[in-house]
């Protein structure tokens, strides 16, 4: 990204973001920010909340949008309410099991939900925290896990089917769906999160292979999810599309991957949208955001 | 929609993993992974890491590097910047013969290879012996840095269990006997049978004789990993396998990383001739040779014949921060907690209650800056995710305590939790189990828990 925002003609200074984050931004009088970072901090609003209050152009969606699409249960209430398709959920901070007994309500949740049920922590980037419960018994050391990443956590029906995810970007009419990419497991344990997320152990298709129809409405749902959200500039929806035709949101990102290998970037190039012309549009965005 | 300004530059589906085409199919057990990132965050000045295996460098006197790098400079420049011999430097081969000699072996410098750390050797072992499906027998848990050597060659490994007398060489024969049945293909055993990484026991010498024996009979080639035999803090040396064995079935391991120095990568390897021979040609066209500016250097302080002094020191440095992290286990760690009590080495392993899984629990610990290695690293099977590996050389007692007092707050945390969500009282006063209460072992000098197996069911429930 560095690399292409040089080929663009910018003047790029790299900044590994650390405690003197704002004397550098002070320093350096940037004419916008690019920014690149994950999980907390980088997607949770809060590096944009300081760029907002230093009054720097700054890339990707606003302090709120990042803040709603990191926690995945605010983002799963959002949906419910909109009548946007999720898995059915149950949300709980550890102070619920502490101090209010929600031990006592884990029978009727697991009748509600059925197993098996993902538990997850509700901000937490990666794949690490989620865990397939088979039974009752799985649920109590499931909990203890996702509540390693953070106090709150999301019991959720398990959809099975197929992994799709969509990239949505900005463009002068509005955000645009690119062309759905589909994430094949390859051979590996299919509880197996992790190696879902490794190179090598998924293959991406894309687009998928899917009906037009169906294609209309993944992309249907995933512009739907990015402006209920408030998203700016480019995000990635993840989907599941379930053995009935059904297809049910997941989750938000709001800075996926940009390596020129990444499912946005991959999506965009299948769109006609190569890499370098990609970043210059995410880029003249942040240019152009209207002021709040 | 988007209106494409081209049309797209592929209309058909395709794999998006831009070069994964073109990766060898042993790359597939080569993978990153979100516990890497989360070791990352280890590395921070804050955080009290007892997840590396780092030897204490900063007690080794800087004039003396200075004198040695001076000696080497004025009297072998040349030399030391020239290319060497792939084997080694035959002044760096007397070198180990005199480290080996301590431990009361002989050998014959023919028989050696100098090798870029003990890690190359694990390395070109594995290249020279493993066609990809071919079995080796390891140790469960295993030294988590050969984990992925082992995969890098798509080797099978079958992991024995460990207990107090280390591998359970008792199960040996039925487990080879096994696979022959099942038509795999046995090539090697790798073993760390003194003070192992990382589960800290020792090999007893009727296991050791055992595994010399079944060997010889079998004609199995073992590798024996021993770099720790001299960080010894009690009891008796016990014989390594090569002196048993006289070097026909046995490949020794050797490394100067924890006598002297990780930084200089120098190991080596003792091995039958053609065993030898071909390991030479690989590590010929690995990389030529070993640094002959680390080898000299070698010489140049093993002349000045300090160097058992050092190690020495360096047991004295690391004994009391062993009993500081012992202690700490028994003040801070919970009941339902075991683990194992090294007479020597470097490591701590212990388990855990077996509904907390040390991955996650790693990541709730890196929020109170404190860290070790989850156990499932030490393991190819979904294993080890109750256990942890805690390292106590490369910090001081003062970081040991308070990181052991961190870690058992984390986990008194989640027992309480676990507590509550199933409606049983977690006790969570700290206690010692019956098994680590025991004497220490005669023979080996180490008082060791077994270390448990996870069960079945909850491997499948828990799994990623």
């Amino acid at each position: 990204m560095e690399l292409a925002l040089g080929r663009l003609g910018h003047h790029v200074t790299g900044i590994d973001v650390g405690p003197d984050l704002m004397r550098r931004l002070d320093l350096d009088r940037p004419d916008a920010v690019f920014v690149a970072m994950h999980g907390p901090d980088g997607e949770d609003g809060t590096i944009q909340e300081l760029l907002e209050m230093v009054g720097l152009p700054y890339t990707g969606s606003a302090p709120a949008a990042c803040a709603r699409a990191m926690d995945k249960v605010m983002t799963k209430h959002l949906l419910r309410e909109a009548g946007i398709p999720t898995p059915d959920f149950v949300a709980f901070s550890q102070t619920a099991f502490r101090e209010l007994g929600a031990a006592e309500a884990l029978p009727a949740i697991q009748d509600r939900l059925e197993f098996p049920i993902v538990v997850k922590p509700s901000r937490q980037g990666s794949a690490l925290g989620i865990k397939f419960a088979r039974t009752p018994g799985d649920v109590p050391a499931a909990l203890v896990a996702a509540f390693s990443y953070d106090d709150r956590v999301l019991l959720e029906r398990h959809v099975p089917g197929r992994d799709l995810a969509v990239s949505i970007i900005g463009s002068p009419t509005g955000p645009k769906a690119l062309p759905v990419v589909e994430a094949v497991p390859q051979g590996e344990d299919f509880y197996d999160f992790q190696s879902r997320y490794d190179i090598g152990r998924t293959a991406f298709v894309c687009p998928a292979e899917l009906p037009g129809e169906l294609t209309d409405r993944a992309q249907r749902l995933a512009l739907a999810t990015y402006e209920l959200l408030g998203s700016y500039g480019f995000a990635r929806i993840d989907l599941m599309l379930d053995p009935a035709g059904d297809l049910h949101v997941l989750e938000t990102n709001s800075i996926p991957g940009l390596t020129d290998t990444s499912l946005l970037p991959q999506a965009a190039e299948a769109a006609g949208i190569d890499f370098d012309r990609l970043i210059e549009r995410i880029l003249g965005l942040a240019l152009e955001r209207p002021r709040r | 929609m988007d209106t494409p300004p081209k049309p797209p530059t592929r209309s058909t589906s395709r794999d998006l993993e831009r070069y994964a085409g073109l990766f060898a199919a042993r790359t597939r057990g080569m993978t990153s992974s979100a516990i890497r990132d989360m070791m990352a965050i280890t590395q921070r000045p804050e955080v009290i890491s007892l997840a590396g295996g780092l030897p204490d460098t900063s007690t080794f006197p800087p004039e003396t590097l200075a004198a040695v790098t001076a000696r080497i400079a004025q009297e072998s420049s040349a030399k030391a910047l020239q290319y060497g011999p792939t084997d080694g430097l035959i002044e760096t081969k007397r070198c180990i013969a005199e480290v080996m000699a301590t431990e009361g072996m002989r050998v014959d410098l023919d028989d050696v290879v100098v090798t870029t750390g003990g890690q190359q050797v694990i390395d070109l072992v594995v290249k020279t012996l493993i066609d990809p499906g071919d079995v080796i027998i390891a140790e469960g848990p295993t030294y988590p840095g050969a984990v992925p050597v082992f995969n890098a060659y798509q080797a099978d490994v079958v992991q024995l269990d460990v207990d107090d007398q280390g591998m359970r060489v008792d199960l040996l024969e039925q487990t080879i006997d096994a696979l022959e049945a099942e038509g795999r293909r046995l090539k090697f055993i790798y073993t760390v049978p003194t003070f192992q990484n990382p589960g800290g026991a020792t090999m007893s010498l009727a296991r050791r004789h055992e595994l010399v024996r079944i060997a010889t009979e079998r004609e199995l080639l073992v590798l024996e990993d021993n770099p720790y035999g001299l960080l010894r803090y009690e009891g008796e040396p016990l014989p390594p396998l090569y002196k048993l064995d006289g070097g026909v079935y046995v490949m020794y391991l050797g490394t100067f990383s924890k006598i002297l120095s990780p930084g200089i990568r120098l190991g080596w390897v003792a091995a039958p001739p053609p065993v030898l021979e071909k390991i030479n040609l690989g590590k010929q066209e690995a990389d030529l040779c070993t640094s002959t500016l680390s080898q000299l250097m070698v010489q140049a302080y093993f002349e000045r014949g300090e160097w058992q002094g050092y190690v020495e020191s360096l047991i004295g440095v690391y004994r009391p921060r062993r009993d500081a992290m012992l202690d700490a286990l028994r003040e801070h760690f919970p009941a339902g907690a075991a683990w194992t009590r090294p007479g020597g080495g470097m490591f701590v392993w212990v388990t855990l209650p077996d509904y907390i899984d040390t991955t996650d629990l790693l990541a709730r610990a890196l929020r109170d800056n404190v860290a070790f290695v989850p156990g499932e690293g030490a393991f190819l099977d979904g294993r080890g995710r109750d256990s942890m590996r805690l390292n106590f050389s490369g910090s001081t007692s003062a970081e040991i305590r308070e990181g052991i007092r961190r870690i058992g707050a984390v986990i008194a945390e989640q027992v309480a939790l676990y507590g509550t969500l199933t409606g049983e009282v977690q006790a969570v006063t700290p206690d010692e189990t019956e098994a680590a209460r025991r004497e220490p072992d005669a023979e080996t000098g180490a008082r060791v828990v077994e270390l448990r197996r996870h069960s079945e069911e909850r491997r499948r429930a828990g799994g990623r």
